[in-house]
């Protein structure tokens, strides 16, 4: 009896800073965004229920087009970064040994402490006509006029791909961790190739870190502002920058929290609709 | 994102209004160079207030304001033009006592600007601080022929164009192409079917810009770097870059360089009113006006501080501003209400063209 008194206040102290957090940080918030997003001005000045801030997304081609291509430049992205990221998780879990291991993970993270702005205006300092790749090509002779780079699509991915791929690396790296070595080992004496290796046992085994990465992933490009805005071109329109303009821009608050929604609701399906489609249940994942 | 945009605005807000009020405090909201330290400290010594300077520009300001109903400041500093429509939707402002302005420092014509654009119901809600131009950026030796708005689409500069997609380039555009689009603020649709026409052109025109820029430091990097050699920019801009390469300067446009106003406006809810005309008062003071111009080269409305004006500022002005130019200033009017998402509507177009 006295047992599980004691473990009820335990469990009651314990939860009550999470459900503080969830409430006044994340709930309160939103509560009021979903109520403007609901409320449209009536022609006497006051305040209407009204849909009409989610149907402008609806009906203006440029809104739901720019949402399309914004999820599928994130969608590209976490693919973009699992391809990139995963011989590095690999190596550094299962190739070289654990004292230099978490050494070089530990250099991995330093893009993480200088902050968002200043990679990315490290990568302006790279990429642009007179950066540090135009101005090399251009010495050795291999170009006569500096490619364009910066301003474009490509520098934006690159941008994103490069605030993003940490993490992924880490959910990756924790799983193949607990990847017992004699799998790998036995297969390999049964006579399997390196490829089925890799898509039989080292793939299936790390799924669920995969999976996790590319939610992180997916909803950090989704959602970033920074690197699009400052990367992105004349062209690379970004639908968390319409958010933007919406509220800043136009005052239109009602559809700005409309968008901010809809961002959320259909981000949140894609997810959900790429964990049915490969098959992966969300709880796993969280273990 | 939304986090971005809601509760950056409603914390930053939040947090300046209940951590820096206080009777012995000016909370100013105001652009960068508009309060340069020394004259803080100077201020502070003088009357005993402390000030609290945060950094903005029109659109954060207004988004902040509007946020708290305006709260969080007691004195901010919009554009002349973005004030009665904000004003008329929200009431984040107090109408202007001008019996404590202290006009006789501040050139007669300004205070009229002011009053005029600035006007709700017979009341003012402004007092001008700083003017200046949008015009162009040039760079003489590499573009030696370009004068003009329309210059921004013309293929000889192709991929060395830029110009930031806000709406001066709207309004810089439609000048360019032969209209008045201040002519048409009385009649809504009018202005949107010139405003497609100005889309269509930069549309068009897309493939010959380099890139947007979109501060005042990115326009000085991309002239200066060389990378563009016509583009869109202020003033003050085009003569700080001047400064440090002859070759790029600040021109008016042959068909009129737009004219900005930016002033002092008194949040609804500012706590301390008196230490915001105390601050209005003590930044027009000619030789304090004179040192925010001879920092920032900005132009103030103070009547009497080209005494204190470094010849090199005075240079500036006379080599970019003709007689014919200043008289073909197009002055900003009052921006009407609905003509925001017109033109918004307008950028996301052409931001999204391919």
């Amino acid at each position: 009896m006295e047992n599980k008194k004691g473990f009820n206040i335990t469990f009651y102290l314990l939860i009550l800073p999470v459900l503080l957090w969830l409430i006044v940080l994340i709930v309160l918030p939103h509560l009021d965004l979903l109520i403007s997003s609901f409320q449209g001005d009536s022609d006497a000045g006051g305040k209407v229920f009204t849909l009409e801030h989610y149907m402008a997304f609806f009906q203006s081609k440029i809104y739901w087009l720019t949402f399309i291509n914004t999820a599928a430049y994130a969608i590209g992205i976490t693919i973009l970064a699992f391809i990139v990221t995963f011989p590095v998780a690999f190596y550094l879990t299962k190739v070289i040994s654990k004292k230099y291991a978490s050494f070089l993970a530990l250099l991995l993270l330093i893009p993480l402490w200088v902050g968002e702005l200043v990679t990315v205006y490290g990568w302006m300092i790279i990429l642009g006509d007179h950066g540090v790749i135009n101005e090399f090509l251009l010495s050795i002779g291999l170009i006569d006029k500096p490619i364009d780079m910066l301003y474009t699509n490509f520098s934006m991915t690159i941008g994103l791909l490069y605030i993003s791929m940490l993490f992924m690396v880490v959910p990756i790296m924790s799983t193949l961790e607990s990847l017992d070595d004699s799998l790998i080992e036995a297969a390999s004496d049964l006579g399997a190739s390196k490829w089925t290796i890799f898509t039989k046992i080292i793939i299936p085994y790390s799924m669920p870190g995969i999976t996790s990465g590319g939610i992180i992933v997916f909803m950090l490009v989704i959602g970033d502002y920074v690197a699009p805005d400052i990367l992105g071109g004349k062209s690379s329109l970004w639908f968390t920058e319409q958010i933007y303009n919406e509220f800043l821009s136009t005052f239109n608050w009602g559809e700005g929290a409309a968008f901010g929604f809809l961002l959320l609701m259909i981000s949140s399906s894609i997810i959900w609709l790429a964990l049915k489609l490969t098959g992966q249940k969300l709880e796993r994942v969280g273990s | 994102m939304k986090k971005l945009a809601i509760s950056s605005v409603a914390i930053a807000t939040l947090l300046a209004g209940s951590l820096y009020a206080g009777n012995g405090t000016l909370r100013l909201i105001t652009w960068k160079g508009y309060a340069p330290k020394a004259l803080v400290k100077k201020f502070e010594k003088e009357t005993g207030i402390k000030v609290k300077v945060t950094y903005s520009n029109n659109e954060e300001m207004i988004a902040k304001l509007r946020a708290t109903r305006g709260g969080g400041f007691d004195l901010a500093q919009p554009s002349v033009d973005r004030i009665s429509f904000v004003q008329k939707k929200f009431h984040i402002y107090h109408a202007i006592d001008y019996s404590k302005v202290n006009t006789d420092q501040i050139t007669a014509a300004m205070v009229k600007a002011a009053k005029k654009i600035s006007g709700v119901d017979g009341k003012v809600y402004s007092v001008p601080f700083i003017y200046g131009t949008t015009g162009m950026i040039v760079n003489k030796k590499l573009a030696p022929g370009a004068n003009d708005w329309s210059d921004l689409w013309n293929p000889k500069y192709a991929g060395k164009i830029s110009y930031r997609l806000k709406r001066p380039i709207l309004i810089g555009a439609a000048f360019g192409m032969g209209y008045d689009p201040f002519a048409l603020y009385s009649d809504k649709a009018a202005y949107k079917k010139l405003i497609d026409k100005v889309t269509k052109k930069l549309i068009e025109s897309k493939k010959y810009v380099k890139t947007y820029w979109t501060s005042g430091d990115t326009q000085k990097g991309l002239v200066q770097s060389g990378d563009v050699v016509v583009e869109s920019g202020w003033d003050a801009i085009g003569w700080q870059a001047h400064n440090k390469n002859p070759n790029i300067d600040f021109i008016c446009p042959k068909s009129g360089a737009l004219g900005w106003i930016d002033t002092f406006a008194i949040p609804a809810k500012s706590k301390n009113i008196e230490a915001a005309y105390k601050w209005i008062n003590f930044i027009l003071q000619p030789k304090n006006a004179a040192y925010v111009t001879n920092k920032s080269s900005y132009m103030t409305v103070s009547k009497d501080a080209s005494k204190y004006l470094d010849a090199k500022i005075k240079a500036n002005f006379s080599r970019s501003y003709s007689k014919a130019d200043i008289n073909n200033i197009k002055w900003y009017d009052a921006l009407p209400s609905g003509f925001a998402t017109i033109e918004a509507k307008a950028l996301d177009k052409i931001k999204a063209a391919q």
